[in-house]
């Protein structure tokens, strides 16, 4: 071993020395960067457009690769990421009819095979999810996309840098859904197309087929260019130094990405030296990772770990005092420390700072004395609980730590004369309860569920919870939760077509839900992401994306 | 021995069509959402609706049993619903992975179980037999998830010699026996290793003594044969026994170890099969499930052609 690792450093250094005379002789030439990611994914998120693996998909294929017509702006981390204009520079809704939406493009944009993002392409993509007459329909993505643009109908070009969109109902979320929906290069697919085999008739396995290889070779108009994809193994992106936007270009020559599933491979791949960055650290290797000099980087996601209570008939959380009193009875600040600190307290479903917070005059606070007060009020004692049961997962996306989690709710609710009881099922199983309801057999007498959740814009963050429009099974109203005045409340909102009118009334409507407390809130994930000090240039916004074109290497 | 290959190949398609229909039907029993893999969990029941239909998950069981089987036995093991590439592709890519990894495992446990199990049978109850009998109770008994990421921490992350994690350098696109991609087989394979080393080396222990104690022996040495000469019979005598079990080996160890492969990251059928599971991709699960019994059948009917000719007092034609 000994003589092996002589030989290893001897290598080592054979290859320093000629490293530096290279870059000695070669003067001006910079050495090429090459960034190494290891997901959580078990496998690269598809890069034909629409990704798949949840909002990393959208992280690691999505947002390098492509850009949408809207975007996040991830240039600072203090507060909420906002919108942007992206491939579009303005939008409008039509004053007559607030459901056509008209979008001005930039002009000048190309994509990396060098033909021109125009109205054309536009409404080719849309096609793509929701014209099933389209030669371009892609079934497989159809799903990751309709539901993030519930209300998206049709495109129409007006000019080469004019589109109209039209919407089924006016919704003024509907700037938040396109930043989902990545425009990819009509001309590269067609090229795809045609090279199918003739032998392959059918139109929709034609189609099937040329998605699948041009996944292999992807093209958008993103910062960075598809370099190579080993199917479950690896992802080479190459910098795009002729992007559109020169705050953007990239500055790292190639980023590579690995699926490492297993938290404690992917720990072990960044302190051996074969990634510079994995995403969520194994909990008990942070301290190491910190003494090794790795920086760790953590910020608030818009995402919300709860309890969504059930208001069918029987159930006790439609006594308000109850559903108040839980929410009083949880120490979170305790739960944080518990988690190492990698939570944020969650008073709300957005906290100060968000311009959708608003002031709720249920102040969401640490107080088991007012707790108990009010569920004395409503006729419980320690000698007669409150008995509930909580559907849960043992794991999952974004769920966290669930069991730990929620054993510790179950023991601090306890004092406030809960009595908790767990229904622990799989994740999979967890989230078709979910779109089920409560009202389903498979809720299996649970009077709440435990299912997290993306919070990036307010419709997934309040209105598919608290409409009554939403109920299942068209969204994710599992607890049948209705108020006349909060129904009035999404209604204006999604009528609030000027963005600080926006604002106002999404703010409106968070205080009204928090003053409502359909939830039980415990906690905001922070997205922990260990990287190389070689790496500069982090920011780490209040999202679930991070941008890789700011960033460079030592 | 044509015939007899002919008569196994024969009987190997009931075995084929009875795997491809229980593999079928335990995926279906499975809970879980098939379309988790292209739906987001925010998805409404509608939307969900729409796409079973258009996925044919709304047809009677029977229906897709039989569509499934009839484009299997063409080879087309369908399109896998996460990334929408063909299963044969991605199970024949993950297959050779784990041969290649099962292989090298195999050889490893074949010598060191063969060396401790014939130290243990020549000395035995010396302290060179407890000795070789440590090492096999630890390769069976050891959980071999456990070792790997021992192995991982002191081979990767204390000092640095070998990688932790994939099947491959960056920017590397296919295999190549060089030292480049060699080192990303050595832990995993000396994981995987220790189950067959501790098997061999407790049945070729048990043969050993066996054939030690047999009167031939006491014959052949009674006629002046050297130790050498000894050997040599013992060694006969043990290795149809041997190889069955190796065999048996390298058809578990191509199963892939779920464990081991997500360890490691090996891109082999464990970690394939651990990713059909958890994505719910069923055209994937099933296709996977299914070449991995048909490589074990075809594994199985290779091994006892070997032993036959090995050994011409088994007569199975």
């Amino acid at each position: 071993m000994c003589s092996a690792f002589l030989g290893f450093t001897g290598r080592m250094k054979t290859s320093f020395a000629l490293t530096a005379t290279i870059a000695l002789f070669s003067g001006a030439v910079a050495a090429d960067t090459t960034l190494r990611i290891g997901m959580t994914a078990g496998d690269i998120p598809l890069t034909f457009g629409q990704p798949d693996q949840g909002y990393e998909g959208n992280r690691f294929t999505g947002i390098p690769i492509y850009d949408a017509l809207i975007e996040w702006d991830l240039s600072q981390g203090e507060k909420p990421a906002a919108l942007m204009p992206g491939l579009a520079t303005r939008w409008a809704v039509s004053p007559d009819d607030r459901t056509k939406w008209t979008f001005t493009l930039r002009e000048g944009v190309k994509f990396h095979d060098g033909t021109s993002v125009n109205a054309d392409a536009i409404v080719w993509n849309v096609q793509k999810v929701l014209d099933k007459n389209a030669r371009q329909y892609a079934p497989a993505q159809v799903g990751n996309t309709v539901s993030r643009m519930p209300t998206l109908r049709s495109a129409e070009k007006i000019d080469d840098h004019t589109v109209v969109l039209t919407t089924s109902e006016p919704d003024a979320f509907l700037p938040y859904n396109l930043t989902n929906l990545f425009i990819v290069s009509p001309t590269a697919w067609q090229n795809d197309f045609d090279a199918v085999p003739a032998s392959v008739t059918d139109a929709a396995e034609r189609s099937k087929q040329a998605w699948s290889n041009f996944a292999s070779h992807a093209v958008g108009s993103g910062p960075f260019k598809v370099e190579k994809l080993v199917p479950r193994q690896q992802l080479t992106l190459a910098r795009n130094p002729d992007y559109w936007n020169p705050s953007r270009v990239p500055k790292i020559d190639h980023v590579v990405l690995l699926p490492l599933p297993e938290a404690n491979a992917r720990t072990a791949a960044l302190l051996s030296g074969q990634v510079d960055w994995i995403e969520a650290p194994a909990p008990d290797a942070i301290d190491q990772i910190k003494s090794r000099g790795f920086k760790l980087y953590a910020n608030a996601q818009p995402h919300l770990w709860p309890w969504q209570f059930s208001f069918v008939e029987g159930s006790p959380w439609l006594n308000k005092d109850v559903r108040h009193a839980a929410n009083l009875c949880l120490n979170r600040a305790e739960l944080k420390e518990y988690l190492g600190g990698y939570m944020e307290e969650a008073t709300g479903t957005y906290e100060q700072g968000s311009p959708w917070r608003g002031n709720p005059e249920f102040k969401i606070s640490y107080d088991p004395d007012q707790a108990r007060a009010l569920m004395t009020r409503a006729g419980y004692s320690e000698a007669t609980p409150v008995k509930v049961k909580v559907q849960t997962s043992a794991s999952g996306s974004g769920q966290m730590q669930p069991l730990p989690m929620n054993e510790y709710i179950q023991q601090s609710l306890k004092q406030c004369y809960f009595d908790v009881e767990l229904d622990v099922t799989e994740w999979n199983t967890l989230f078709t309860n979910w779109r089920l309801g409560a009202k389903d057999p498979a809720a299996n007498g649970a009077n709440a569920i435990n299912v997290s959740a993306a919070v990036m814009d307010p419709y997934f963050g309040m209105v598919r919870f608290a409409s009554s429009k939403a109920f299942p099974p068209v969204s994710n109203n599992w607890g049948y939760f209705s108020d006349p005045k909060m129904d009035a409340l999404i209604t204006k909102a999604r009528n609030a077509f000027d963005p600080n009118e926006m604002d106002a009334a999404a703010a409106q409507l968070h205080a009204a839900l928090v003053d409502a407390a359909p939830f039980l809130w415990v906690a905001h994930d922070v997205g922990p992401r260990a990287m190389s000090p070689r790496i500069k240039g982090v920011v780490q916004p209040q999202s679930w994306f991070i941008d890789l074109a700011t960033m460079s290497m030592e | 021995m044509g015939a007899y290959i002919l008569r196994r190949l024969l009987l190997a398609i009931p075995i084929m069509l009875g795997v491809a229909l229980v593999c079928f039907m335990l995926v279906q029993i499975a809970p879980g959402d098939p379309l988790v893999s292209v739906l987001p969990p925010d998805a409404s029941q509608e939307l969900r609706a729409q796409m079973i239909t258009a996925y044919g998950f709304d047809q009677p069981l029977p229906a897709q049993f039989m569509k499934w089987l009839w484009h299997a036995v063409q080879g087309d093991l369908g399109t896998s619903i996460a990334t929408s590439r063909p299963v044969f592709s991605e199970v024949m890519t993950a297959a050779i992975n784990s041969l290649r990894l099962a292989f090298l495992a195999t050889l490893i446990g074949f010598f060191f179980g063969c060396l401790f199990g014939f130290v243990a049978g020549y000395f035995q109850d010396t302290w060179l037999d407890r000795l070789a009998s440590v090492f096999s109770v630890f390769g069976v008994s050891v959980p071999h998830y456990w070792l790997g990421m021992l192995l991982v921490i002191v081979f990767s992350t204390q000092l640095y010699l070998l990688p932790a994690t994939g099947g491959g350098p960056v920017g590397a696109s296919g295999w190549a026996w060089d030292w480049a991609h060699v080192q990303f087989m050595i832990l995993p394979a000396i994981t995987l290793s220790v189950i067959p080393t501790g098997i061999i080396a407790r049945t070729v222990r048990a043969l050993v003594a066996e054939t030690l104690a047999q009167e031939f022996i006491v014959g052949l040495r009674a006629k002046g044969l050297g130790e050498s000469g000894i050997f040599r019979h013992v060694v006969k005598n043990a290795a149809p026994t041997a190889l069955a079990v190796m065999g048996l080996q390298l058809g578990y160890l191509m199963g892939g170890s779920i464990l081991v492969e997500t360890v490691f990251a090996w891109p082999g059928t464990g970690l394939l099969l651990n990713s059909a599971i958890f994505q719910r991709d069923l055209p994937l699960l099933q296709g996977t499930i299914w070449v991995l019994a048909l490589f074990f059948v075809v594994l199985n009917l290779l091994v006892d052609i070997l032993q036959t000719l090995l050994d011409p007092r088994i007569k199975r034609a």
